[in-house]
């Protein structure tokens, strides 16, 4: 956490210079000069202390057999019954395998194609066609979720959705094929429905990591006679190598708490086997059957084994490649 | 281009070629499904069930907006959704740009406490059952502050803007205080004017999180019909007639009580939730890249 705190302090002193702040002042009388920014500032600490710091110690939950009416005295203490009954149900391995499932796939092109898209992007030089396909781009990032939904199931809908038409007019298939009806489909769809949303929005942070490359390598590897898809991988791609680590290390931390709202809204009855996540089997034990104890048990899983992946990924990341986020 | 053109050799031409079309591909299936939505909108229900309608209407007609605007849940949806968006907006870019400031401040004693308290909140959660409890206890279930009041201070925006606030010069500061202005005076005359370009880029992000979250609504406010979204509201049309391949969702008895919508009604109703902030985001755009770029380089 030290790390932690002075990265997220210091990183930025470098920009402009700065006045030492002023030592052994008493604090009270500190506090009286500063009262001002205490005013500004502590309100929303309290704020943030409510409504992220007191859900954290809602974790006790999970250790009790948690029944609202009671006050927090009278609860019964079950120890690890919570854990144990968790880690004994078969749809927990199946929600897990279906999580990681879909973040794996999610990480692999959720990298893989924004880059690609960026670095195209990036070898049409200042030209209107590059600011048109930026813009239409970024358009789905702006849609809601619900949205989407609705747009996914039209598009693959058997009656009359695009992808069905087209593929029986190329007679690849006779029958129009039910996409959203079987189980097989859903992780390929859902990562296809996110890579459509998120990958105008995603290129922006590699573009920009792409302008900051020295362009005088660019003109080096040309005299040495470096066509463009060897300058984009000798060059472009080691140049963005710091972005996409950190990236990477960020979104390892996301493994498993993925999200749910694609999930959600892309799922129906008959593909629930490979469409329920973590969330979503927290939110059906543990609100809508009210087993409160229960499904804090799942959310406390989900948010310390993220926190172990985004700290193991940032130490391995720090040994092997010397770049890190704290 | 233009003039260098006639010096590319073959394998150049043909990457470009390949370039152009890929793009445009990509542009493509950006669009399409935007054109068909549109397309469907405007034509005729009964017409629709025949299928065939891509990108053009075939049987022309405003009757479906002129029907959805009469049913009152989108009305009152309208209105909470813009209410949220417009309070949720404003309240977020107040109180995090109030505390990027006091984070900005070298002699600020308790800079660094805060900046990791809320540094921590970007890895650790709760999770949605101990939220849910804290929701419960603070009588928000219900109310119309639940959409605004729990995600009221982002950490990720505080640090944006504090970013940005380190690259504007110091000297600024210095001169108001010797001038006898309080450090509120400062952030509000002095650095405040001076954040539009963050503050803008940080409203769209609060604004389309605000005009798009559904979740709220479904697990909190969705028997409260004087409460629902948009969002909402289009969620119940659209599952409505996705019934019949089998999106009948379980988890929601609201789902399965709505009545069946024909497609075309079900989309226009997705056109009114979507154009608001397709209108304004190309404007915004220079904003955006620019804040998402602070914050990668930040965050």
């Amino acid at each position: 956490m030290k790390a932690l705190t002075e990265n997220g302090v210091t990183a930025n002193e470098s920009v402009t210079p700065r006045p030492p702040a002023k030592r052994n002042s008493g604090f009270w009388k500190s506090v009286l000069q500063q009262k001002y920014l205490y005013l500004m500032s502590l309100p929303f600490v309290i704020w943030v202390f409510i409504f992220s710091y007191v859900p954290i110690w809602g974790w006790l939950m999970a250790f009790q057999n948690y029944k609202p009416a009671k006050t927090f005295g009278e609860q019964k203490w079950v120890g690890l019954d919570n854990f144990k009954e968790l880690f004994h149900d078969e749809r927990f391995y199946l929600v897990l395998r279906n999580t990681l499932s879909m973040s794996i796939l999610g990480l692999i092109f959720g990298f893989v194609v924004p880059i690609t898209f960026a670095i195209m992007l990036n070898e049409l030089r200042g030209s209107i066609f590059k600011r048109t396909v930026q813009t239409v781009s970024y358009l789905p990032h702006f849609v809601s979720w619900v949205v989407v939904g609705g747009i996914v199931y039209k598009t693959l809908a058997i009656d009359g959705g695009i992808v069905n038409d087209l593929l029986m007019w190329l007679h690849i298939t006779d029958e129009p094929i039910q996409f959203m009806a079987q189980g097989k489909y859903f992780w390929g769809i859902l990562t296809a429905s996110d890579i459509w949303k998120e990958t105008g929005w995603g290129a922006i942070i590699y573009l920009a990591a792409i302008t900051g490359i020295d362009k005088e390598l660019y003109e080096a590897a040309k005299v040495d006679g470096a066509g463009r898809i060897k300058q984009a991988f000798n060059i472009t791609l080691p140049g963005i190598r710091s972005t996409v680590m950190v990236l990477l290390i960020m979104n390892i931390g996301h493994l498993i708490g993925i999200g749910f709202e694609k999930q959600f809204q892309l799922q129906n009855n008959l593909v629930t086997d490979y469409s329920e996540v973590l969330d979503l089997y927290a939110l059906k034990y543990g609100i809508q059957i009210m087993r409160f104890s229960y499904g804090t048990a799942i959310s406390m899983f989900t948010s310390v084994v993220s926190v172990i992946l985004l700290f193991a990924a940032n130490g391995l990341m720090k040994k092997f490649t010397k770049e890190s986020i704290m | 281009m233009g003039g260098k053109a006639f010096q590319m050799t073959k394998g150049e031409r043909a990457f470009d070629i390949f370039l152009y079309t890929a793009l445009t591909l990509i542009m493509i299936v950006t669009l399409y499904p935007f054109l068909n939505v549109l397309a469907i909108s405007f034509n005729e229900s009964t017409d629709t069930v025949r299928g065939g309608i891509y990108i053009f209407p075939r049987a022309w007609t405003l009757e479906n907006y002129q029907r959805i605007f009469s049913y009152t849940g989108l009305i009152q949806g309208f209105k909470i959704s813009i209410l949220r968006t417009l309070s949720g907006t404003l309240l977020g870019l107040i109180s995090a740009s109030m505390l990027a400031f006091t984070l900005s401040r070298p002699e600020f004693r308790a800079r660094k406490f805060i900046s990791t308290f809320l540094a921590l909140t970007m890895y650790f959660s709760g999770g949605m059952v101990p939220m849910y409890i804290l929701m419960k206890d603070l009588n928000l279930i219900g109310t119309f502050w639940i959409y605004i009041l729990p995600g009221m201070v982002s950490a990720f925006n505080v640090f944006i803007i504090r970013s940005f606030m380190d690259g504007l010069p110091f000297a600024l500061q210095e001169s108001a205080k010797l001038d006898g202005a309080n450090d509120f005076m400062i952030f509000y005359k002095i650095i405040l004017p001076l954040c539009k370009p963050v503050l803008a880029t940080i409203a769209l992000f609060l604004a389309v999180g605000q005009w798009n979250e559904w979740f709220t609504t479904y697990l909190y406010n969705g028997n409260k019909p004087h409460l629902t979204t948009l969002q909402y509201e289009l969620m119940k049309v659209l599952s409505s007639t996705n019934q019949g391949s089998g999106m009948v969702n379980a988890n929601d008895m609201a789902r399965q009580m709505a009545q069946i919508s024909p497609e075309s009604i079900k989309m226009a109703i997705t056109i009114v939730v979507t154009v608001p902030i397709l209108v304004v985001y190309p404007f915004l755009q220079k904003y955006f890249v620019g804040g998402m770029t602070l914050g990668a380089v930040k965050a």
